[in-house]
């Protein structure tokens, strides 16, 4: 399934990357956020909305990097080039990420900044709407969100165009090693 | 026609960029939504979601309450009204008496319908739209012109222009940077907005939530970041059980812009916390505007079952080219006719309904399973009922219930259009007739009709006996076509006859929303054919064949003759196509093709009625094949040819563009022939084809077959 996940998430502009330790996800996506620009100038910081991947240790040493901010409210997150967020679910035959957004903070850092890196456990990969519906729960989850690809429009002259109002880049990292919550 | 209404398809249809963009959007469309489709059963799904959405607007009021009931439950306050204007207060005086003073909203069809800004910006509070298409308009100061795609009728230059002037700064006509300028113009409206206001595109009673579907991540900034949340909801949205929200969703991205899943999809059950730790308000408007009166009507029911998809607009032949603002109001497209006609008032549909062709294509792709073409031959019936027909219009249908008038009329015409025939056609007509010549000559009154011809033709006797329904074009324009039916017929020791009194077939009529002239001429058809002993009715002319088989029932029991309804069934029941009676003779073995004829190219247009009414469209293919032709489809080989009876008549200015996307398509083969079932689509094609003289003929596939009988 996680084949097919990838084919349908990168068909719908979203990259998909996979890593059986949680060590190395976070080495991943620390180079990454180092190599694509992240400084403590406005503009370029990262949220890091995500409690699932890091132990104590990582934490307490990537508070020490700059721009790196744990804390996520409206004015960092509107000045952030990265956000960092756990999406639950995965969706293999539409190539969706599926998240309990309750939590105002899930959304800010997975819709404003340029740049939304997703931490999925593998094992949520489930294979259609139709299994995912199984899981979600309204009575329990208030805002549920759906996140399939980067943020789009054609609104001008049916021109696909990357990057409205949402972020630019989706960049999905898949974790064998992560727990997943059913 | 009022001038203003034909001086606005003029300038549609003249305006190249509209109908080169629409063009575009829609040829593409039609490809990938099949493409979205793959793997899915389309008819199962849709039935799931009609039935989900018409369970849900048989009981309104009651699913209405208790999603109420459920969504108060949670701390989301529900606004439920019938009337658009106090809708409009409620938002203003939340607005108000929390000193909000600037809004952001996302796409709301409802909100539009409603004109909420206009409300909200005459009371002094900022209103921004920010899904770019709608934003856009905004901006020109104009309406949306498709319910999916606002702004589908600008062109980038157009929108670098109205961007230069927002932004004080001279920009360039590149579709990324134009689009970088809306994300940061609007970025800070959004995280200083007091209040966001979003539609919803599925409601759901049992667990109280809203379901947003966008791709550009509007609606999640606006249901986000602003305190106060305002959904404004027709509830025609509403739908009973949360299991049946997965179905809507399979098919709404689907149909509406051909993608599996729209980057974002939000479920929203109750308030969340605003992200400085404060509740948020959640107010959700559930707006009925003459929803209920529909629902209680028995024909315009099915209108709730609507998702909202826009894929009837990019399928119509019309829409793509003329637009939406053609359609004058809020809702567009043929879906919009019928909004229209019910949100504001029946009249206000007079003329837009007029532009529907009954080409029944969007009543193909509708995944709620609307029969829109249905929908507004009842909006045409009403407004004859209610205004009584336009006076030519009855003057010319009197002659048409009156056979021996008609038929004389046409015997006359024959000699009195030789005036301006040359050869077989009519190229051009004197003065305000001339439009009719307009890109296609029509065809010459035959000398001597089929109805006399008839008695010339020796026929062999034979076992079986099948009567032939010609129709008034085979019979006084095209009778070769009967007499080669009659050849063809005879070869399978089929004896014909041509019953006298048979006369118009009414759908004329039928589609101008005259019912009772339609109901007059189906008796004295059912009469006409069900006086011989015979067991089979045959017709060579889709529409005719759609009349005996389906509409003459219908028309019937609408107009009250209940009498005669029996009757008719029992002549539907005998009723056949020309191709499927062929086709089943030719399975039977009792007719056969010269062995090993090798004809060439022939490509094939599908009649609306045969492909989509008749669900004919295998059959007449291989007969062809059979005949000896190899088959060479042309793109959009069932688009329509723009013929539509007497549509070509009355908005010729709209059938002639159609018609040359046909002949294009068909050029574009390379087959020297181009064969189809109905005579009306001949008359259409074959004079589009007189006029651009490519050496192309344009033949009934019974002219061809019976070239090919063998001896």
């Amino acid at each position: 399934m996680y084949e097919q996940f990838k084919t349908r998430a990168v068909a719908v502009g979203a990259e998909v990357h996979r890593f059986a330790s949680r060590r190395d996800a976070v080495e991943f996506i620390v180079t990454l956020l180092e190599k694509e620009g992240l400084t403590d100038l406005p503009g370029s910081y990262a949220v890091w909305a995500d409690q699932s991947l890091l132990d104590k240790a990582e934490q307490l040493q990537l508070r020490t990097v700059d721009g790196i901010s744990f804390q996520v409210n409206r004015a960092l997150a509107a000045r952030s080039r990265f956000g960092i967020s756990r999406m639950e679910w995965a969706v293999a035959d539409t190539g969706s990420l599926v998240q309990d957004q309750s939590a105002p903070e899930q959304r800010l850092a997975s819709s404003l900044p340029d740049i939304h890196l997703a931490v999925v456990p593998t094992s949520n990969i489930v294979a259609n709407k139709v299994e995912l519906f199984r899981k979600i729960n309204p009575s329990t989850s208030r805002y549920i969100a759906f996140i399939t690809g980067p943020s789009r429009t054609a609104d001008i002259e049916r021109v696909l165009t990357i990057g409205v109002h949402g972020p630019q880049r989706l960049i999905i990292v898949f974790v064998d090693e992560l727990e997943g919550g059913n | 026609m009022r001038k203003e209404f034909k001086a606005s398809i003029d300038r549609a249809v003249n305006d190249a960029n509209l109908t080169g963009a629409l063009g575009k959007f829609s040829e593409a469309y039609k490809v990938n939504r099949t493409k979205a489709y793959e793997g899915i059963d389309f008819e199962e799904l849709r039935s799931r979601i009609a039935e989900i959405k018409s369970s849900a607007a048989c009981d309104l009021d009651g699913v209405a309450r208790a999603f109420q009931k459920k969504a108060e439950s949670l701390g989301a306050k529900v606004f439920r009204s019938r009337d658009p204007q106090e809708v409009k207060e409620y938002i203003l005086k939340l607005a108000q008496e929390n000193g909000v003073r600037t809004v952001v909203k996302s796409k709301s069809m409802a909100t539009e319908e409603i004109h909420l800004n206009a409300h909200l910006l005459e009371n002094g509070i900022s209103v921004a739209e920010t899904d770019l298409g709608e934003w856009i308009i905004q901006l020109a100061g104009q309406t949306p012109s498709h319910m999916v795609m606002p702004a589908i009728h600008m062109t980038k230059e157009e929108v670098a222009e109205l961007f230069s002037k927002e932004v004080d700064e001279r920009l360039s006509s590149d579709i990324p940077r134009l689009v970088k300028v809306a994300r940061n113009e609007l970025r800070p409206k959004f995280l200083a907005a007091d209040m966001g206001i979003t539609g919803a595109n599925i409601a759901v009673a049992e667990t109280g939530s809203i379901v947003l579907v966008t791709n550009e991540g509007n609606a999640r900034l606006v249901s986000t970041l602003p305190r106060i949340h305002v959904a404004v909801v027709g509830v025609e949205k509403l739908v009973k059980e949360f299991a049946s929200v997965p179905t809507i969703l399979e098919a709404l991205p689907r149909s509406a812009t051909a993608q599996l899943l729209t980057s974002y999809v939000s479920i929203i059950s109750g308030p969340t916390q605003n992200d400085d730790g404060s509740q948020k308000e959640l107010h959700i408007i559930l707006m009925d505007n003459q929803r209920t009166e529909m629902a209680r009507d028995a024909k315009f029911k099915q209108a709730l079952q609507c998702i909202r998809c826009g894929s009837c607009l990019n399928v119509c032949p019309i829409f793509r080219l003329v637009g939406g603002h053609v359609f004058g109001a809020v809702y567009t497209g043929g879906i919009g006719t019928i909004l229209t006609a019910w949100f504001d008032e029946l009249k206000k549909s007079e003329e837009i309904q007029g532009l529907c062709i009954q080409c029944g294509n969007c009543k193909e792709v509708c995944p709620g399973k609307l029969d829109i073409p249905e929908m507004i031959m009842e909006i045409r019936r009403r407004l004859v009922a209610e205004k009584g027909q336009p006076l030519a219009q009855k003057a010319i249908f009197s002659v048409v219930n009156n056979r021996r008038l008609f038929h004389g009329m046409l015997r006359a015409a024959s000699i009195a259009g030789k005036a301006f025939a040359s050869g077989k056609f009519i190229r051009h007509l004197p003065f305000f007739l001339s439009d009719l010549t307009e890109g296609r000559s029509l065809p010459a009154i035959a000398a001597k009709p089929f109805r006399d011809l008839f008695k010339e033709i020796g026929q062999p006797k034979g076992k079986e006996k099948i009567a032939f329904y010609a129709g008034c074009l085979i019979d006084f324009a095209y009778p070769e076509m009967g007499e080669a039916l009659v050849k063809v017929l005879n070869k399978a020791g089929i004896e014909i006859v041509f019953p006298d009194e048979q006369t118009c077939c009414g759908a004329p009529a039928l589609y101008s929303g005259a019912y009772e002239v339609a109901a007059e001429n189906a008796v004295q058809n059912i009469l006409a054919l069900l006086d011989e002993e015979v067991d089979l009715v045959v017709s060579a002319c889709p529409t005719c064949t759609v009349a005996l088989a389906h509409d003459f029932t219908k028309t019937l029991e609408t107009a009250g003759k209940d009498e005669w309804l029996e009757k008719a069934r029992k002549l539907a029941e005998k009723t056949v196509d020309f191709s499927t009676l062929v086709k089943r003779l030719v399975d039977e073995g009792r007719l056969s093709f010269k062995e090993g004829a090798q004809l060439g190219s022939v490509t094939y247009h599908d009649s609306c009625h045969l492909k989509r009414t008749l669900r004919v469209s295998e059959q007449p293919r291989e007969l062809l094949q059979k005949a000896g032709y190899r088959v060479a489809e042309m793109f959009e080989c069932d688009m329509c040819c723009g013929m539509g009876g007497s549509y070509s008549m009355k908005l010729p200015e709209i059938s002639a563009p159609i018609l040359k996307n046909k002949l294009k398509n068909i050029k574009e083969t390379g087959a020297p022939v181009v064969a189809m079932d109905c005579p009306g689509c001949v008359m259409q094609i074959r004079g589009g084809m007189d006029q651009d003289g490519a050496p192309v003929e344009v033949r009934h596939s019974v002219e061809l077959l019976v070239e090919q009988l063998e001896d």
